[in-house]
């Protein structure tokens, strides 16, 4: 190759390069270096977030479904609660109306037995009533001939004798 | 299907290209009547010289004062470019038109009363090179006596300018892109930040450190992309592309120089207590390790100089010897077979230039992370 002046190119490069590396530092390499810089500083924080974002949906979720469960045990505790109280209303209602009835019936005993017994006595009262009436009666028509007053007197007498 | 046939096209078409743009551009018509000649199958030889390979491609991988664009009917069509030198008597700057193609120090050039030639791509003045025996006129690049110091916009530095302003626009654009759009990138950043973004997590971070590599990133992007964009520059084999600027050992010699000073002044205490005071070494063989030290921070730079200016360049050279061999047999039916091959290296020089300026930046990140790594003391 033809070495030509060597001060020409050397003068030209050192003087081009150190130009042109201080044209491209201020006006290309620092807004391109910082902005690939602050581009991929915001797709890692927007990775970031995406991923908080994921996480805070996934403790929602958690939470609706904890919420939930929560609801559906309450329910069933109301459900439960009511048809133990529906159970206990039957049944206190069942007691009371047998007690009643119980009650009721102690009474009609009562009643009937006051009304039975004011019957026996009313019925034992006429039942002597006509007893006597029956007696004297009988007694009147036994006693008309005299013969029948003796045997009756005898036969009394008899009867005391034997005892 | 019909994608795959594109791209085949299209990288056909790449690979033909230089049939049109490299064969070409050489400043002399030697070159251009071999051409017509082998268009004729040879049959006209005895009218030229011979071609001459190496001239061709030393000419091609070099630099120079005008940008060769094409030639027509035998005629050189260039871009010429502005020649600044300072001279015994000041600045002058003027046209390299004023030298008329001439490559050999014959045409004189008269500016402003002085009077320069130029041979092999070095302006000399002409009563000094007058004086000078054929081969230091040959080997003029570090004779100052004999020429004017010579600040040109030579082809290389024109396509430096070009390939700064191209990534100038380009990642302005991507800057403005993100200031509207803060969401996922578009466009041009789509494309562009997966490559930052690789700069970023697998050059430096893995190599500086995460305290310390935002402060080198600038830098590091700088260079990537940089000598990225001058390799795929490298490769179009037309105007205004095809110089060799990455295979110029003064650009990469600059580009190490910059890492080097980089490193150094970026060292902190453990990096020069490890050359002055070597940790585990007895005091006594300081004499030995300190120089031996100092060579090794030189040789680092000196690594990454040698290293791009020789993959390029030399892919350069294989590129033009496959076409060479063209003229070389004075055959077109070299053509398809030379021309695959080149189809194959332009497609592996794609990679290449991409891994170099990889591998330039990925070490000049290792070599600034050694000098900024805070040591465990043992």
């Amino acid at each position: 190759m033809n070495f030509t002046s060597p001060e020409s190119l050397i003068f030209w490069t050192t003087t081009v390069f150190i130009i042109f590396f201080l044209l491209l530092k201020k006006f290309a390499w620092k807004p391109i270096l910082g902005a690939v810089k602050s581009r991929e500083e915001s797709i890692n924080n927007a990775l970031q977030s995406a991923e908080a974002a994921r996480r805070e949906m996934q403790d929602l979720t958690a939470t609706n479904e904890r919420i939930l469960q929560e609801a559906r045990m309450e329910r069933d505790a109301m459900l439960k609660e009511a048809r133990e109280m529906r159970e206990k209303m039957i049944a206190d209602s069942k007691n009371d109306a047998q007690a009643e009835g119980a009650r009721m019936i102690e009474q009609a005993k009562l009643a009937i037995n006051a009304e039975k017994n004011a019957a026996m006595s009313e019925l034992k009262a006429q039942v002597s009533t006509l007893s006597l009436e029956i007696a004297e009666k009988l007694l009147k028509t036994e006693l008309a001939n005299k013969d029948s007053q003796k045997q009756l007197v005898e036969k009394m007498l008899g009867d005391v004798t034997l005892n | 299907m019909s994608k795959k046939s594109l791209q085949f096209l299209l990288a056909a078409f790449v690979a033909c290209l230089p049939l049109v743009g490299i064969a070409n551009t050489t400043a002399d018509s030697t070159v251009v009547a071999t051409e017509v000649v082998a268009d004729q199958h040879a049959d006209s030889a005895h009218e030229t010289e011979e071609f001459n390979a190496t001239q061709l491609i030393n000419s091609h991988i070099g630099d120079s004062h005008e940008f060769h664009v094409a030639d027509w009917d035998g005629h050189p069509i260039s871009f010429y470019l502005p020649v600044i030198l300072w001279t015994n008597s000041g600045l002058e700057i003027f046209s390299s038109e004023n030298f008329h193609h001439d490559n050999t120090g014959h045409h004189v050039a008269e500016i402003n009363g002085q009077q320069f030639v130029r041979n092999n791509e070095v302006i000399f003045y002409k009563d000094k090179y007058d004086a000078l025996t054929v081969e230091e006129q040959g080997k003029g690049a570090f004779n100052f006596d004999a020429r004017p110091l010579n600040f040109s916009i030579t082809k290389n530095v024109f396509s430096m300018f070009l390939s700064a302003i191209i990534m100038l626009l380009l990642f302005l654009a991507v800057a403005r892109s993100y200031k509207k759009n803060s969401k996922a990138p578009k466009g041009i950043a789509g494309f562009l930040e997966p490559l930052i973004t690789f700069v970023r997590d697998d050059i430096a971070r893995p190599n500086i450190g995460e305290k310390k590599y935002a402060k080198f990133m600038p830098y590091l992007l700088t260079i990537f992309f940089f000598i990225w964009i001058n390799n795929l520059i490298g490769l179009v084999p037309f105007f205004p592309f095809s110089s060799n600027l990455t295979g110029n050992i003064y650009f990469t010699f600059v580009m190490a120089f910059i890492t080097f000073i980089v490193t150094t002044l970026s060292g902190n205490k453990d990096y020069w207590g490890h050359i002055f005071n070597t940790p585990g070494v007895p005091v006594w063989l300081a004499p030995i390790m300190i120089p031996v030290e100092i060579i090794g921070m030189l040789t680092k730079p000196f690594a990454l100089m040698i290293r791009l200016f020789a993959n390029i360049t030399a892919g350069h050279i294989i590129i033009l010897s496959l076409f060479s061999l063209i003229f070389i047999f004075q055959t077109v039916a070299v053509s398809p077979i030379s021309g695959a091959f080149v189809l194959f290296m332009m497609v592996l020089e794609m990679l290449v230039a991409a891994l170099q300026a990889y591998i330039f930046t990925l070490l000049s990140a290792l070599f600034i992370g050694q000098a900024v790594a805070e040591h465990d003391h043992h």
